[in-house]
């Protein structure tokens, strides 16, 4: 097999500088946008990853993704399977049903057959990870549920089509469901699955 | 003036430097070293490492020292020290048929193919204090015998070549890892018998013996005991073949059961299996008894004893969980006391109007309201 | 030997991230309890391995930590564990509630009121709200599955045929976001109200049960009650002894055996603050 100096160097740069430190300040991130679905979080470690849309995404890879995780990536390329193994270990799938975590890019459809958990393991579900173009723009949302006072109200600009009718299948099997964050370059916003997630006109 | 309690961080220091001080003892004596409790002190060591899963017995020797020879205390200290251990690999299944046999015995045959062996057994000692000991005697050097014994057949070997026994063969499926995985009940035979071969040697044995007594009774022959030698390989995918890392001791014990036949398996006999670091045999023992009460639902045999119980063997047979959950009732607790204080006050007077408690408490600090 | 070195905050990063995942799986399925890969600590199990392991995964070098037993930062355990944080990961400690960023506790939350961006992580000997009426996890969790709580209805029920009141004085049930039944952990019931539409995020880890869950900020905490026999909290006839502090939760202080007590904050960062204002304005 030729080697390919740039697919080399692809697969080894772009990963955490201070892999303790950024991987604790990326969780915090995520965990208070978790906990406040709706509200705008942004990572500053300078990460990215082929395959993957921008530095929010390649963050929570590095963060949360290892052996134990399965992922499942729209754009997979032999790149974004080799940064993957380099940096956290884990496996490249090409089955959705197998993924622990998702992640798609701008565009992209929302994959079915992502593990919804079962009844009595909810937790034993995907968290997807959707890139947008950017918050504060485009169609606006009203989200109530827990972590949240009273209601929210999020703006998205590039949400995949059929989202709002997946975010209402998804609420309907509660507990079990997908958990979704949503990116756009360094900003996160989740939006598990406890969270109403409804078009606003108002 | 009442002044609350303070100097929690002083007080913690000098117990700590209170320990140490009764831990090294008489300064007049020596100090024991680690060389001498692994040598002298060897099943201690075995046991320590047996329930820590780990197999270093300088540095369970070390622990032993560190706990005073508190044997659940040394054991949580290197199972401790076990967690924070990275993983370079994962060894081949042991081979126990190749194993440098030091002790072989079966209680089913009178004799078999490569002999009994009695090996360093306390079996047949007479239980005499021996004041001999005292000293520093000399002892004379074993009786080695000529030759090896070579690879040795084991007797579930030996009925198995008959079909007398169920057939247990590798099914091929990767075994859990009861240290990585959370628990979910049931459990598979081998996130079963790995807990079980962690799971304190008391609580076991006990057990066990009350499978004997007609708690879940499983008519149990020693099938075979062995101690002895066995070599750790781990294959190196870069080399594409095993490397022999060190041995280790293990006692190994096949417990022999009769099973009756039901609609679905034929009359033949069953295994209950224990392996153990160390020279181990009564934990070994008592495992392999454990594991075949354990094993009921799988033969459709009723599930009527507490040994037969997975949930509540499992649950509790980990001493470091077990000791831990039971010494911290030695924590204050004086905020729920403080509640419950309340509440018998409360219950207390409720009583009392409803009848005869002779005397009435004048005052009721405690009360409740709603929001 | 090879010199024994830690990780940052203790944990390897492996186990960081398992426990990450289960916390963020427990934020999106509130008061539903996640099973995780305990590890041994260095603390034995019972004394605060599941709050130590999770405060381990979240907290950063940017943290302050105040860590409390009782109420109070100076009960043995608590100071040992603020130790040894201050060792694993050289943390920023308080006794002060307002200046924490993280606070690891054991049976009590804070008086003083907490704000966004607080985490507070609790230290939990027995996570099932279910163990004590059905000892089996096989059979509670599908009682949580199907959200079949008739057996906690039936034990509370009988509570009030018998005792005319709800015998449970700590560890009182809650029902969360209008789904899981949830064990608060041995907090007094004074104290369950603190845990509704509270501003910081609660986090509860189990170590010896291998359990991680909670609640997140701003989320419904019901404690479990009847409409004849609304829940109540525990009241005290009399303020604290030192602060003069009323509506705050007490210690029954024993100073002699002929009866004589008296009753102090069981906060005491709250009392002792209490007291410095008073001693300013004075």
């Amino acid at each position: 097999m030729l080697h390919d100096n740039s697919f080399m160097q692809a697969s080894l740069d772009g990963g955490f500088g201070q892999p303790v430190f950024e991987a604790q300040e990326s969780f915090r991130r995520l965990l208070d946008a978790m906990a406040r679905p709706g509200s705008i979080h942004q990572v500053t470690a300078d990460v990215m990853a082929p395959g993957l849309a921008g530095p929010a995404q390649a963050a929570l890879a590095l963060t949360l993704c290892d052996a134990d995780t399965p992922v499942w990536c729209a754009a997979a390329s032999p790149a974004h399977s080799a940064w993957l193994a380099f940096h956290t270990g884990a496996p490249l799938t090409a089955a959705p049903e197998q993924a622990a975590f998702a992640f798609i890019g701008v565009g992209d459809a929302v994959p079915d057959d992502l593990s919804l958990g079962t009844q009595d393991y909810p937790d034993r579900s995907a968290t997807l990870v959707i890139e947008v173009q950017s918050f504060g723009e485009g169609e606006r949302f009203r989200l109530i549920g827990p972590g949240i006072d009273g209601a929210g109200d999020l703006a998205v600009d590039g949400l995949p089509k059929s989202f709002v009718a997946f975010r209402a299948a998804n609420s309907a099997l509660f507990p079990r469901g997908v958990d979704v964050v949503l990116t756009a370059g360094r900003d996160i916003v989740a939006l598990p699955r406890s969270t109403t997630f409804v078009h606003w006109e108002g | 003036m009442y002044v609350a309690v303070k100097g929690g961080e002083a007080a913690i220091e000098n117990a700590h430097r209170l320990l140490a001080d009764r831990r090294r003892g008489d300064r007049g004596l020596p100090a024991i070293t680690e060389a001498q409790i692994t040598e002298q002190l060897s099943l201690a060591v075995d046991r320590v490492m047996a329930e820590a899963s780990l197999y270093d017995p300088g540095l369970a020797a070390l622990a032993i020292r560190q706990a005073r020879g508190d044997m659940i205390e040394a054991i949580f200290i290197l199972r401790a020290y076990r967690t924070t251990l990275p993983r370079f690999g994962t060894s081949l299944p042991l081979d126990s048929r190749a194993m440098r046999i030091e002790r072989r015995i079966s209680a089913t045959y009178k004799d078999l193919p490569g002999g009994q062996l009695l090996g360093p057994t306390f079996d047949y000692t007479h239980r005499l204090l021996d004041p001999t000991l005292l000293g520093d005697p000399d002892i004379p050097d074993p009786a080695h015998r000529d030759g090896g014994l070579g690879d040795l057949a084991r007797v579930s070997d030996i009925l198995d070549g008959e079909s007398l026994i169920e057939t247990e063969a590798d099914n091929g499926a990767e075994p859990g890892d009861i240290t990585r995985t959370p628990q979910e009940f049931p459990l598979s035979r081998a996130e079963r018998l790995q807990s079980l071969a962690r799971g304190d040697e008391g609580f076991l044995l006990a057990l066990a013996y009350s499978t004997q007594r007609g708690y879940g009774r499983s008519h149990p022959f020693v099938g075979e005991i062995r101690i002895g030698l066995a070599t750790v390989e781990i294959e190196i995918p870069e080399l594409g073949f095993s490397v022999a890392i060190g041995d280790v001791r293990v006692t190994e014990c096949q417990m022999v059961n009769q099973f009756k036949g039901s609609t679905e398996r034929p009359p033949q006999f069953t295994r209950g299996y224990g392996l153990v670091f160390g020279q181990s045999e009564r934990k070994a023992m008592a495992m392999s008894l454990c594991d075949r009460a354990l094993r009921a639902a799988e033969y459709g045999e009723e599930i009527t004893a507490p040994a037969q119980d997975e949930e509540f063997v499992i649950s509790h047979c980990d001493n470091v969980e077990a000791t831990g959950f039971v010494e911290h009732l030695k924590l204050p607790h004086y905020v729920d006391f403080q509640a419950e204080l309340g509440l018998v006050r409360r219950l207390r007077a409720a009583w009392q109007e409803r009848g005869d408690l002779p005397e009435a408490e004048s005052v009721e600090p405690i009360g409740e309201a709603a929001q | 030997m090879n010199a024994v070195t830690y990780n940052f905050a203790y944990l390897d990063e492996q186990t960081k991230r398992m426990i990450r995942r289960a916390i963020l799986k427990a934020i999106a399925i509130p008061g539903y309890q996640v099973p995780f890969a305990a590890r041994e600590m260095p603390m034995p199990y019972g004394w605060g391995t599941g709050g130590v392991q999770v405060t381990a995964a979240v907290i950063g070098p940017k943290d302050v930590l105040k860590v409390i037993d009782q109420g109070t930062d100076d009960t043995t355990n608590a100071v040992s564990i603020r130790a040894f944080f201050r060792k694993v990961a050289g943390v920023a400690t308080t006794t002060h509630t307002a200046e924490a960023t993280v606070i690891q506790t054991r049976h009590r939350i804070p008086e003083h009121p907490l704000k966004e961006g607080q985490i507070l992580v609790y230290q939990v000997p027995i996570p099932e709200p279910l163990r004590f009426l059905e000892p089996r996890e096989t059979e509670t969790r599908v009682m949580h599955g199907l959200e079949d709580y008739g057996l906690m209805h039936v034990k509370l029920y009988e509570d009030i045929a018998h005792h005319g009141r709800i015998a449970t004085a700590y560890a009182y049930p809650v029902k969360i976001a209008g789904r899981y039944v949830m064990d608060p952990s041995p907090i007094p019931k004074f104290d369950n109200p603190k845990m509704t539409m509270s501003p910081a995020l609660q986090l509860f880890g189990a170590g010896r049960e291998k359990r991680i869950y909670a609640v997140p900020p701003y989320t419904d905490v019901k404690s479990l009650d009847f409409e004849d026999h609304p829940f109540e909290v525990q009241t005290f006839s009399e303020p604290c002894a030192l602060c003069g502090a009323r509506n705050v939760y007490l210690d029954e202080v024993v100073l002699d055996d002929r009866g004589g007590r008296m009753f102090v904050c069981s906060d005491t960062d709250n009392c002792e603050s209490r007291r410095d204002e008073t001693g300013a304005q004075s």
